[in-house]
């Protein structure tokens, strides 16, 4: 028999929870204002999905991912992320 | 049989106390419960030896057994060895949690001081509790007595936490009849029962920790994913059938005392005629048999212990050769017009080598009311009838006749 899991019951590692690209259930994206980013890693730890990586100066969500909650920019202290409908 | 062996101190428990024995020398390290008629007086040991100081677990009291589960499905998920014990409608309000802890394999220690399920209202005895969550995923082993249950509680923790098993286990007796009923206990000495757990401390299994963090309850998309959990989920349950045995026989090794694993055989190798039962009211049967057997009947009794998952090769080969069964039923299964036992045991009648043994159901106890000998010789009696082939009637609801 072929097993995709290599584990007795429904646990994995962090990364390939990742697996559904839930960022097409989104109507609202998170956009992160580059130079306000002060890196605090408030929106790292917060996203309940997971998606947001950090980019060398900066923190933003990976689109493929990201559900639109706005929870990363409800809780930003320095105002660095803005959320914007998708049609914009 | 050798001479009994009396190991450690000897006294007199009821089953609940019986069992707050058996959690307590497991060395438990949450335990979360709320209280329900009949189980409240195994918390109230459980609470007087931590009072004493003697047991050394975190012990939450939540605000219901909802939240009383849910509390331990983190202990375990993050290595602990857990124990809850409840009832009736207590085992209700948590069904969800219930179905959570099985499905993400984790080795819960359950204690049901079974309850009739309301309504009809009634704080009686009952096991149609217990019988209704068979298909939640956990394993159910039913006990006759306050040793067996003690014992059983101690074996429930290495059968869960075996690396091959990984599923919660709930340990059931009846209420009021061995919850409240005092009985001679024999206590194993700690040490002996830390010897017999040992072989699980350099057993590893998945946990929330920092140093390798892991995520459960995983999403399972696709469809094959959940497909390949439930696939091990069933095969971790069939494999559970044998390790109970094993685990049984090295239980006997160790203390003395042996039940059988997943079924008790009771003199039925020469029977013609075969009575089941499941909880306590197997001693009584036991006693009834020893007098038919004085009298000449070739009679004996299978009692289920293990009722999920069913043992249904044991079954097969106690009941195989019989001429007709005889199954007691403490609970009724809706839409089939008989307790959970016979139909259980019909699904077995087609791996049962020709020809078939007939079978008949007794409902008895219902509502907290007695399975008196008098009830388990009309049994024998109409089985033997039905067996010589005199005219019988599938189902009898014992009280109403």
């Amino acid at each position: 028999m072929q097993f995709r899991s290599k584990f007795e019951g429904p646990w994995a590692t962090p990364e390939p929870m990742l697996v559904i690209k839930t960022g097409a259930w989104r109507f609202q994206r998170p956009v992160t204002k580059v130079g306000k980013c002060r890196q605090c890693g408030w929106c790292y730890i917060f996203c309940p999905t997971g998606c947001i990586e950090e980019k060398g100066t900066y923190f933003s969500a990976n689109l493929d991912f990201c559900k639109g909650c706005g929870i990363c920019a409800k809780i930003c202290p320095g105002n660095a992320i803005k959320i914007i409908r998708e049609e914009e | 049989m050798g001479e009994t062996r009396v190991k450690g101190q000897v006294k007199v428990l009821d089953g609940n106390r019986a069992a707050a024995w058996g959690v307590f020398l497991s060395r438990p390290d949450v335990v979360a419960s709320f209280p329900i008629t009949p189980q409240t007086p195994l918390l109230e040991a459980l609470y007087r030896f931590k009072g004493d100081g003697l047991l050394d677990a975190e012990m939450a009291e939540p605000e219901g057994e909802n939240s009383a589960l849910s509390i331990l499905i983190g202990a375990s998920a993050a290595g602990g060895r857990t124990f809850t014990a409840t009832s009736s409608q207590g085992l209700s309000f948590m069904y969800d949690a219930y179905l959570f802890t099985s499905g993400n394999r984790l080795p819960i220690v359950m204690v049901i001081a079974m309850r009739e399920q309301v309504g009809p209202h009634g704080v009686v005895a009952g096991q149609q509790d217990a019988v209704l969550v068979k298909d939640g995923g956990w394993i159910q082993i039913y006990t006759e007595s306050c040793q067996e249950i003690l014992d059983s509680i101690i074996m429930a923790y290495r059968l869960a936490e075996d690396p091959e098993i990984l599923l919660p286990v709930n340990v059931c007796y009846e209420g009021f009849y061995l919850s409240y009923h005092s009985q001679r206990v024999e206590i194993p000495e700690q040490e002996d029962v830390d010897r017999f757990l040992s072989p699980l401390q350099n057993s590893r299994r998945l946990k929330l920790c920092l140093e390798e963090p892991m995520t459960f309850s995983s999403y399972t998309i696709p469809g094959e994913l959940y497909t390949e959990y439930r696939f091990k989920h069933c095969a971790a349950h069939q494999r559970a059938k044998g390790k109970l045995d094993q685990i049984d026989r090295e239980f006997s090794i160790m203390f003395g005392r042996s039940y059988g694993g997943q079924i008790e055989e009771y003199e039925t190798s020469d029977a013609d005629v075969v009575i089941v039962t499941m909880g306590c009211s197997s001693g009584t049967a036991k006693g009834v048999i020893d007098k038919k057997r004085a009298e000449g009947l070739k009679v004996g009794l299978v009692k289920i212990r293990m009722f999920r998952p069913c043992p249904n090769e044991r079954l097969v080969k106690a009941l195989s050769g019989k001429k007709a069964i005889g199954v007691i039923d403490r609970s009724v299964c809706f839409g089939w017009n008989c307790g959970h036992n016979f139909v259980e045991l019909k699904a077995l009648l087609s791996d049962i080598q020709a020809p078939a043994p007939l079978m008949l159901d007794f409902i008895a106890g219902l509502g907290g009311s007695d399975i008196t000998s008098q009830h388990v010789e009309r049994v024998i009696d109409a089985t033997f009838a039905a067996a010589q082939g005199k005219p019988y009637q599938t189902v009898t609801w014992l009280s109403l006749e």
